[in-house]
């Protein structure tokens, strides 16, 4: 089609600053979509957290521990229907390079707590049954090449020593947003280490993950815990398992702030770029534009043609960077799985990029598809010669 | 009004500039008439207002004062749209630097001005081959304006002149960019397009061999015009 064949040519008329114009799109959308990436991989733990948890811990810190003993006591208030005793294990394999996360748990109760970590019922047995398994998420198997009946040691750095653990167990997640990176041993082979080497230390965990039957209650029930416990030594903080995740991301809310903000600003940036390479191609095609006005073309036609050009340079640029993201989110995700377990780039950001793209498309072309729309034939002749 | 009305009624026109708070009269009341089939010539001197008059005639300038009835329309009182539709049946364009579209192949750039009609594609193509073969480059459809010599080019954009059987032409300077022998061919093309297919032709021409091309020669002067000697 004639129409059509006049809009591509003219588009890539100017082949390198067409090119130009769609990396730069192409670019900018990635590095967009990257940063909306790592901002959700920044949330995730939030949004995979259960409205159904509770997240009880030492109101000093989270480093100061709680008397194991205070779990029976969680387990009587009312509403409460599974209580697990957690700690950060902060065990090292090898190297501090090779991080990944590791807590001891109370395996039973923590399984039933946390439905989305898929194990076979063979495997959660095996893990079960031995108090030095282990059991780990499907990215961190992979990583290392783990498989079920592997020993591993790990170096202590909270729990001082070496730790030699087998691999019982893989979990998957249930949805894409569950940690896959994760290693669990049991707390009960900590706390029977300790005794052994360290019996002031004995008898101690981090956190415990309770379970309550109605979500909507959890501000009542948190209180509830945390009376039980106001004036003994280590007074406790209970708040949601959201809430308590929120509390490691808020930290970092001004980072999170100034990601959010770039990543618009870079939407701006190409936006202007786009816009200046349109007023350059009406610019410099005045004199086509009003020859084609000369020949009956009506004004909203030719700015409808230069539209149409606009949006085939930026969606050009969209188009690539759907096929770039996905691939540039993937070496971020290998790289960085230590920081970032979750790391996906989420159908919402895929369909913000031809639809980003498309706003840069209109809006670069509608000053100069104005201009040629309403250019004055007698003038421009005039000025062309 | 007689059976034989003029194809194109010019009266009382006038049309001046302004730059700053000065005043450029350039036409000054002009009244003339142009027969169906007339083959007319614009001479004059530099800056005298001859590319305005023709693009007052040609609907692509507004006058300040008088009417242009064109076949019975006054064309001054078109909305922007109307004329647009206007000069699209009843106009071809030629000029002096051929205007073509460089992206676009010969055979392409007389195909557009017909994307304005409902011809099917099909038909489209026939009728620019056909306007092709008529000024005389059957074999040059593929190329480019780049890849064209400056007569030639100014023949691709006779035949998109007249690809949609306009009745009127109009030309400024059309020869005003060839050498010798190139301007005479595209005068003798001329003459045959008002001979032969009836057009009615006018032309701004600088060129006095140019102007001995038409039937009747008028000269502007000073805004005003007369007949030549
Ligand atoms: N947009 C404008 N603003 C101010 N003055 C203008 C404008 N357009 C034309 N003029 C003036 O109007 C006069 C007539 O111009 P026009 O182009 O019609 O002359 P011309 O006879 O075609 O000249 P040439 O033979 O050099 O092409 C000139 O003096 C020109 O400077
Ligand atoms: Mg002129």
């Amino acid at each position: 089609m004639l129409l059509l064949r006049l809009i591509v040519k003219n588009a890539f008329r100017h082949r390198l600053r067409a090119l130009l114009t769609i990396a730069g799109v192409a670019i900018a959308l990635t590095a967009f979509g990257l940063m909306r990436t790592v901002l959700d991989a920044w949330h995730a733990g939030v949004s995979a957290s259960s409205a159904n948890r509770l997240v009880t811990r030492n109101a000093v810190s989270i480093t100061q521990p709680l008397p194991i003993a205070y779990k029976s006591r969680i387990r009587q208030v009312a509403g409460v229907n599974a209580v697990a005793a957690g700690n950060w294990f902060g065990g090292v394999y090898i190297d501090e390079k090779n991080f990944f996360a590791n807590f001891a748990v109370e395996a039973e109760d923590f399984f039933r707590l946390y439905p989305e970590l898929i194990v076979s019922p063979a495997e959660q047995k095996a893990f079960a049954m031995d108090r030095k398994g282990a059991i780990i998420g499907r990215k961190l198997a992979d990583r290392f090449r783990w498989r079920v009946g592997d020993a591993v040691t790990l170096r202590g750095t909270i729990f001082p020593g070496q730790w030699p653990l087998t691999i019982r167990a893989v979990y998957k997640g249930a949805r894409p947003d569950t940690d896959e990176t994760v290693l669990y041993l049991h707390w009960a082979y900590i706390d029977e280490v300790m005794k052994k080497t360290s019996p002031g230390r004995a008898g101690q965990t981090g956190f415990f993950m309770i379970g309550i039957d109605d979500a909507t209650r959890a501000a009542e029930i948190s209180r509830n815990i945390d009376a039980q416990f106001r004036n003994s030594q280590a007074e406790t903080l209970t708040e949601t398992e959201k809430a308590f995740q929120m509390g490691f991301v808020s930290m970092s809310e001004a980072i999170l702030m100034a990601i959010t903000v770039v990543s618009y600003v870079v939407i701006v940036i190409i936006l202007a770029v786009a816009a200046n390479t349109m007023a350059m191609s009406a610019r410099e095609r005045l004199g086509e534009f009003a020859v084609l006005k000369t020949l009956g073309f009506a004004g909203p036609a030719l700015g409808g043609m230069l539209l149409a050009e606009s949006l085939l340079l930026s969606l050009s640029g969209a188009a690539l960077a759907m096929v770039l993201l996905p691939a540039i989110a993937d070496a971020f995700a290998k790289n960085l799985a230590q920081y970032f377990p979750i790391f996906f780039v989420s159908p919402r950001t895929m369909v913000l990029l031809p639809a980003f793209g498309a706003a840069v498309g209109v809006l670069a072309a509608v000053a100069p598809a104005v201009r040629v729309g309403s250019v004055r034939i007698a003038e421009a002749f005039r000025r062309i010669g | 009004m007689s059976m034989t009305r003029p194809l194109i009624e010019i009266s009382h026109l006038s049309k001046s500039y302004r730059r700053g708070d000065q005043v450029i009269p350039v036409l000054s009341d002009i009244t003339f008439d142009i027969a169906a089939g007339e083959f007319l010539a614009l001479i004059g001197p530099s800056g005298s207002g001859k590319s305005t008059l023709l693009n007052c005639i040609a609907g692509i300038d507004a006058v300040d004062e008088g009417s242009i009835h064109i076949g019975g329309t006054d064309i001054t009182t078109l909305s922007e749209g109307e004329l647009a539709v206007w000069r699209s049946r009843h106009v071809g364009f030629i000029f002096q630097f051929y205007n073509l579209i460089p992206v676009l192949t010969a055979l392409e750039n007389v195909e557009l001005p017909l994307l304005l009609t409902s011809l099917s594609a099909r038909r489209r193509q026939e009728h620019a081959l056909a306007a092709l073969a008529a000024v005389g480059l059957p074999d040059r459809t593929d190329h480019k304006p780049a890849q064209l010599s400056g007569g030639q080019q100014q023949r691709v954009a006779i035949a998109r002149a007249i690809v949609a059987d306009p009745d009127i032409i109009v030309a400024d300077e059309p020869t005003g960019d060839l050498d010798r022998r190139s301007a005479a061919d595209i005068l003798a093309l001329l003459g045959r397009l008002n001979r032969e297919l009836g057009k009615t032709i006018v032309m701004v021409t600088h060129d006095h061999r140019a102007a001995e091309a038409a039937h009747l020669v008028r000269e502007l002067d000073k805004g005003e015009l007369r007949v030549a000697p």
